[in-house]
């Protein structure tokens, strides 16, 4: 009863809420950095709205079951790996053994889910930033998964997001230590590449091929891929924060800690998306098997050590 | 009003088509999102695909090959959809009205909502043009 009442007041309004929200910081940092005005608040839920109420359009030739169904396979995974996380921030006692790897995999499926959209639609920019989305899924998850190991280290060899969460309570944050700091700096790198902004933009790069996997989807589906995108800007933010930062607490002043915490990460996020330009592909796998992997690999030895 | 309209009107996403233009009318396009005018504002993007747009502004005087494409464009549109002919070209074909390769004027291929007049048409022009537009279906939804 509780995992429903999680899921949909949790996993699903309160994280599309706080995605959408965080999509509105998003675009209006980047206004004020070009010095424009920027868009109104409710912006991201009009345009949310505005594709809703739009034809969809199914190319010829392509397989009509995959393509509507991938935008809803992306966006219940999103949905899932929300309720688990705020289940343990907030009924301590629900969660369970391993829901660590069960969020590590969970995250992965919104990626394969454009990745399939991408191949379906029958179109050849589509399937370009499909296969740049495959590379790139290849190149940040090695890096990342490592990072994430530093925290289970740390903590005691535990998959339990609640014990790591504990540990942080009773030991101060791991972000504290010289193997927490260097895992958080590539987890925010990861984070990037993970939510395709811009350094790692490549897959959908939209000056050279013009939106990339979703460049087919109209109508409901693009709604459906944006809302999934926006809450991804929550859930994966909200990730590093549990497993780094000490997660958040709806009481009292921690409220405020870990709202602050959550708006100076997708500060930071934004901040490295209107400073930076995009890669090549071949750059970008380049530089997370190279410099990244090595210092998450340092990070290990480091928390192996104790330090 | 419904709220399907309204959300389309406040969130207006352009796709942006050359039918064979000078360039003039696509420069003073692109200005509007710079800094000085920033469309954005009133929540219109510029769409990189077809399927992802509201509104087709369409710039040029439509030429043969590319009234093929005009066509082609309009029917790939998810409805509701409207239609802004911009610059002087592609509301009566400008100077080229007795060219060979101009047979038709813009507005006998597709329908089109609303014309701005110009060569090229300054950025405020276009603005102003956009809200003719909004207040056209704003009215026209109010008679339903």
């Amino acid at each position: 009863m509780i995992y429903i009442f999680g899921f949909l007041v949790f996993g699903f309004l309160l994280t599309a809420i706080i995605g959408l929200f965080a999509s509105w910081i998003d675009r209006k940092i980047t206004a004020r950095i070009q010095y424009r005005v920027g868009p109104p608040l409710l912006q991201p839920l009009i345009d949310i709205i505005k594709l809703l109420g739009k034809e969809t359009l199914i190319p010829i030739g392509a397989s009509k079951f995959v393509f509507l169904s991938a935008p809803i396979i992306g966006f219940t995974s999103v949905l899932l790996v929300s309720t688990l996380l705020w289940i343990n921030n907030i009924y301590y006692d629900k969660s369970f053994l391993g829901d660590l790897i069960v969020v590590l995999y969970f995250l992965i499926i919104p990626s394969i889910s454009i990745i399939m959209g991408g191949f379906v639609s029958k179109n050849p920019l589509a399937s370009l930033g499909a296969s740049r989305e495959v590379k790139l899924v290849l190149s940040y998850e090695l890096p990342f998964i490592l990072v994430v190991l530093v925290a289970v280290i740390k903590s005691g060899y535990t998959y339990r997001l609640r014990d790591i969460l504990d540990f942080q309570i009773r030991n101060g944050f791991i972000v504290r230590s010289w193997s927490g700091a260097l895992a958080l700096i590539v987890a925010i790198i990861c984070m990037q590449a993970k939510l395709a902004l811009v350094p790692f933009d490549i897959p959908e790069a939209e000056t050279e091929i013009v939106g990339g996997p979703l460049i087919e989807y109209s109508g409901p589906g693009l709604a459906i891929y944006r809302l999934m995108k926006n809450m991804l800007m929550f859930t994966v933010p909200f990730f590093l924060i549990i497993v780094f930062i000490g997660g958040a607490r709806l009481d009292g002043i921690y409220l405020l800690y870990g709202v602050l915490k959550y708006i100076g990460l997708v500060a930071l996020m934004t901040v490295i998306r209107n400073t930076n330009p995009r890669v090549r592909i071949d750059q970008a796998v380049k530089f997370f098997w190279g410099p990244v992997t090595i210092i998450a690999i340092i990070a290990i030895i480091l928390a192996l050590l104790g330090r | 009003m419904n709220i399907k309209l309204k959300a389309l009107l406040k969130s207006p996403w352009v796709f942006h088509l050359s039918t064979g233009s000078c360039n003039n009318c696509d420069i003073e396009i692109l200005d509007c999102l710079t800094p000085r005018f920033d469309i954005e504002r009133f929540g219109m993007l510029l769409a990189g695909s077809i399927k992802h747009a509201d509104v087709l502004l369409i710039t040029g005087s439509g030429n043969r090959k590319s009234i093929e494409r005009l066509r082609r464009l309009y029917e790939q549109t998810p409805k509701p959809c409207l239609v802004v002919a911009v610059g002087e070209c592609a509301l009566s074909r400008g100077m080229f009205i007795d060219s060979y390769n101009c047979p038709l004027p813009i507005d006998k291929v597709i329908p089109v909502d609303v014309y701005i007049p110009g060569c090229p048409p300054k950025p405020e022009a276009i603005i102003a043009g956009v809200v003719r537009l909004i207040e056209k279906v704003k009215k026209s939804a109010a008679k339903k």
